[in-house]
This record gives C-alpha cells, structure tokens and sequence, in this order.
C-alpha cells in the first residue's frame, strides 16, 4: 500500500491521522503492540535466554545446557507428580461434576435456579489466600477442628490433613474444585441454553431413555465447553502455585505440597537462581504444550466436523 | 404446565431442589464459616481450627475492634494500596483493551488475522513462564515495590481484548459511516458512538479485570517489597504464619476482604457472571 498523499503542515498531517480509516486501527491496537513487545515476546525470548545462563548481578555468563541438566532432580520429579496428580483431579472434578450440575439445574422441573447458581458462584469471589485461611480452619490438625469432628462422626480416625502425602492434595484439590466449581457450572448452562426442548420432545417420542437423550442431544450441544474447559483447567493446574502457597507457604514437609511453580519461585526467587528457574519454566512450557495438543487430539478438537 | 404435574414429577422436583439445597450450603459453608469465625477468639482457632465449641460459643468482636481500633497494623494501607492497584487498573486495562478490540472486530486493516492470532497466542502462555524475565525487568528500571510495577502485565489483557472483540462484532457498522459523514474523528466514532454501545461489556470486563487485581497474588508477592506496599491478599499471606503474633487482623481482614466484593455481585450478578465466564464466548 502505497501512500501517495502530499502532506504539508503538521497541522494537516493531525488532522490526517485523526480522520484517516487506514491509520486509526493501526493507532488503536498500538497499546496491544506495545504490551506484546515488551511485556510478552521480549520476556518469552529472555526467558529462553536465562535458562542457559547463570544470571548474576554484574556478571552474567552462559553456561550452555547446565541448567537443564540440573532441572531433572528428584525434587523436580516431586513437583511434576504433584502437578499432574493435582491436574488429573481438578481436570476430572471440574469438568464432569459441573457437566451434572448444569444438567440438573437446566431441568424443567428445577426450583429456584437463580438462587441456586448465585450460591455455587459465591466461592469464586473469594482470593485463594482468604479462602485457604478458612479451609486451613476447617481441616485443622486438631481432633476437635471442624473436619476431623465429622470424621469422628462417622467413625473414621482424625488426620492430620497439612502432614500427609494424600490429604495435602485432598486439600489443594478441593480448595480449587470450590473456587472454580460455580464458574463451570456457569460454562455449561450458557451452552444448554442452545438445546431447544423439542429436541427432547423429538427424542421422547422416539422412545429414548434419559443416557440416549443425553449422549445425543445434551452432550454434542456443550461438548465445545467440554473441550475448552479440560483445557483451561489443565493449563491453569499445571500453572498451579497459590492453592499449595496457602496451605504450606514455599515449604511442606517432603515438599508434599510442592508444585511445579512453587519450585520455580524456590529457586529462581528464594534462591536467586534465576537461570535455573528459567530453565524449569522452560520445561513446564513444554510440559503444557505437549499435554494440551493430546489432549486436543484426544477430544477430537482438531477434527475438521465432527461426526 | 405446573397445574396437572404428575406425583412423579413432584418428586423428581423436589429430590433436585433438595440436592442443591445440600451443594449450595456445601459451596457457601467456607464463607459462612469465616464469618462466624472472625467472632471467635483468633489465637484459638489457629490453635484448634474451626471448633464445633467456637462455632457455638464465645461469639465476641474483638478481632473486628482490633481491626478498626487501630490495632490493624498496615492491614488499612493493604486495604488501600489494593484499591488504588484495582481502580487505575479497571481504567487503564478498559481503556486501552477495549480500543484494541474494538479495532480488531471493526476495521480492516492489512496485519488484522496476525495481530487477533498473537492475543490468542499470549493468552495460551502461562505468566508464570514470563514472571522472572519480567522481574528483573521490573529491578532494572527501579520499578520494585511501586504500584506500576503490579499493574503494567494487567493493562492489556489478552482476554478482555478477546472479549471485547467478541462483543463488537455484533455492533452495527453503519454507525462508523455515519459518524464519519458528521465529520467525527475516528477516535470520536469510538469515544462517542460505539463505547456506549459497549457498556455491558465494560461492565462485565471492569468485574473480571478488578476481581483479577483484587485477588492477585503472585506477581505482586515477587514485585512487592515493603509492607506499606503490600495487596490485600499478598498481606494477610503474612499474616497466615504459625509465628504470627496477629491472628485477629487475620480473621477480621479476611471477611473485610470478601465481603465489599459478595455485596457487589448481588447487586451486579449479571455482569459478575458475563465477565467471570469470558473466557468462553464464541470465537
């Protein structure tokens, strides 16, 4: 495109740009252009960059690939088993329970839905510290704290929920599952708004029975929020590190509650190692990208029509 | 319809009514707790947990009296400093998100696809990848422990461009023309004409952008050195020690945390739910 347009004052040029239809979008995504160079790409290519380095006030030096080398630990290993159990449950929990509960709600014969969706939203108001300060409360160490009192009740042994391998992530899930559980359900009744009730009449007519109703007209209608919210959570699980922060703060006992970011901040912050917490990231990076195309690929995201 | 319900049918009503019933008292027991236990002795309950006798007795307020009688520390500053944080943030990110979008979904330009594929593309690549990089950004312009420094990876946020690009698609373009015909700049058709048209979802963006700011954690945590800095959430985290001396503040802070922001969303559900729920619109 070739800009063949005299311009004599600068009064004019300003009066060119401020009415010109080519230029103004140009000046509107400008602030997108600007956050992506220096607040994205600039950071992304940095981070590349320091995970080959020792990063040192005053004397950066690159060393090749010894911080990869040094990433895969034991306790790196900790931090991925953690990460992905933690995103195997909340991925699970968070997208099929909430599938049921849009269901339910979505009912015709279902009382009170708005009263019923403001409530299970309420929790995603809340910051991951207040509410794991309550949560910490609930599921305290003591016989008598709140959770381990209904144990009693039906008979089981009181925990010591912060000091176990199984219940810290107990913990972490369900704290997660509370928060995002409401936004879900949320997610999925938007798309059931899409099904027409006929095609239920359709359906009943044809003899179906509610898990053929289901699998044929409910599902292929919220499927693409199926999709999109395994993949949310996994991505957001993977980046998990405020839900293990509020329970154990930068360290659990056999770093139980250690999560892939919570070990970046270790070393990369507590430690000041930042090329080595660049190169963690670095491999977290690859951890998600791998995960998410499977994932896709599983749930048939890449298929062209579907069926 | 409801006239000639059948017994069945009464039944199934409510055997679900009866089931939510039990999840939304499971969802907002947490909340319900943390209120009920900001009246009970703060050390006790760090202690012992949420006791069944705390839960019956002892109700009192000094945690609330120690919070407004001064003895609150720099909970108050928090208070302020994540106010401030959260007003300029909604206004900058607004502002400059909408126009992005704006101009995305409305004109067309050469660069318009690669730009709209680099939102998606940010929005894919996890902060935590990017927070050191950033961090020694943030050290070497001196920007450590200010308010810009917590704000600057908000103000454009690849999802409220998203948002708002989704919205104005459905906005008619004829508008554009004709302010144009009445002599308006281009900036003018959006300041005057089509932002209007846009409220709902400024207001759904301003929640969700506010909401993100007022609970974010850990990038003010890297960024923020000095306690009279701190956000809210980063400062009651100092508080959540098992060598805290202020257990009160803790708990009382925590429900003036929660609470503003559970009476906004009764007010505003709609936009709570539209701006919570974005990530999902249609692309």
């Amino acid at each position: 495109m070739e800009k063949t347009i005299e311009v004599n004052s600068p009064k004019k040029r300003r009066s060119r740009l401020l009415y010109s239809k080519k230029i103004a979008p140009y000046l509107f995504v400008s602030p997108f252009i600007i956050s992506f160079l220096f607040l994205s790409l600039y950071p992304f290519i940095s981070a590349f960059n320091m995970s080959f380095q020792r990063v040192l006030p005053g004397q950066t030096q690159y060393i090749g690939t010894a911080n990869f080398e040094r990433v895969f630990n034991p306790t790196f290993y900790t931090a991925v088993q953690n990460t992905t159990v933690y995103v195997i449950w909340t991925v699970i929990i968070l997208t099929l329970v909430p599938m049921i509960f849009a269901v339910i709600l979505n009912h015709r014969l279902m009382k009170w839905t708005n009263f019923f969706r403001a409530s299970i939203f309420i929790p995603a108001l809340t910051s991951v510290i207040v509410a794991g300060t309550i949560f910490r409360m609930i599921f305290g160490d003591s016989d008598s704290a709140f959770a381990n009192q209904v144990l009693q009740l039906v008979g089981l042994e009181p925990k010591e929920w912060r000091y176990s391998a199984g219940t810290a992530m107990f913990l972490m899930v369900t704290l997660a599952s509370w928060r995002w559980m409401g936004v879900n359900v949320l997610y999925y009744l938007a798309a059931l708004q899409n099904v027409s009730q006929d095609l239920y009449e359709a359906a009943d007519i044809d003899g179906a029975n509610a898990w053929q109703k289901f699998r044929n007209v409910t599902f292929p209608a919220i499927k693409p929020i199926f999709i999109f919210l395994s993949t949310i959570t996994t991505i957001n699980g993977f980046r998990m590190f405020e839900e293990s922060f509020v329970f154990f703060e930068t360290s659990s006992p056999g770093n139980i509650g250690l999560t892939v970011v919570g070990y970046i901040y270790q070393e990369g912050i507590q430690r000041n190692d930042m090329g080595f917490g660049a190169a963690i990231g670095i491999v977290l990076l690859a951890i998600i990208f791998v995960v998410s195309v499977i994932q896709l690929y599983l749930t048939g995201a890449f298929k062209k029509d579907d069926e | 319809m409801n006239k000639n319900k059948t017994g069945k049918e009464k039944l199934i009503s409510t055997g679900m009514v009866l089931l939510f019933s039990i999840i939304a008292l499971v969802a907002l027991f947490p909340v319900i707790a943390l209120v009920v236990a900001s009246f009970s002795p703060a050390s006790d309950l760090m202690r012992f947990g949420l006791t069944a006798e705390l839960f019956l007795s002892s109700w009192n307020t000094e945690n609330f009296v120690a919070l407004f009688g001064g003895e609150g520390g720099a909970y108050w500053q928090w208070y302020i400093n994540s106010l401030i944080i959260s007003a300029f943030l909604i206004v900058l990110s607004l502002f400059f998100s909408s126009m992005v979008g704006y101009a995305l979904a409305l004109y067309e330009f050469k660069g318009k696809r690669f730009i709209f594929i680099l939102v998606l593309l940010i929005l894919m690549i996890p902060f935590e990848i990017l927070m050191l990089p950033l961090f020694t950004m943030m050290i070497s312009l001196g920007l450590v422990d200010s308010y810009f420094a917590v704000m600057l990876p908000l103000i454009v946020a690849p999802i409220a461009v998203f948002f708002f690009r989704q919205y104005c698609l459905g906005l008619p373009k004829e508008l554009m023309e004709s302010g144009r015909v009445d002599g308006c700049t281009e900036f003018g058709i959006f300041a005057r004409i089509m932002a209007p048209l846009m409220l709902p979802s400024f207001a759904a963006m301003a929640i969700l952008q506010g909401l993100t700011s007022w609970n974010n954690f850990l990038w003010p945590l890297l960024v923020l050195r000095s306690n009279d800095m701190f956000t809210l959430p980063v400062g009651l985290a100092t508080l959540l020690t098992p060598y805290g001396n202020n257990y009160q503040i803790l708990f009382s802070g925590s429900v003036m945390a929660i609470i503003p922001i559970i009476i906004l969303f009764l007010f505003f559900q709609r936009f709570f739910i539209a701006g919570l729920t974005s990530g999902g619109v249609k692309g």
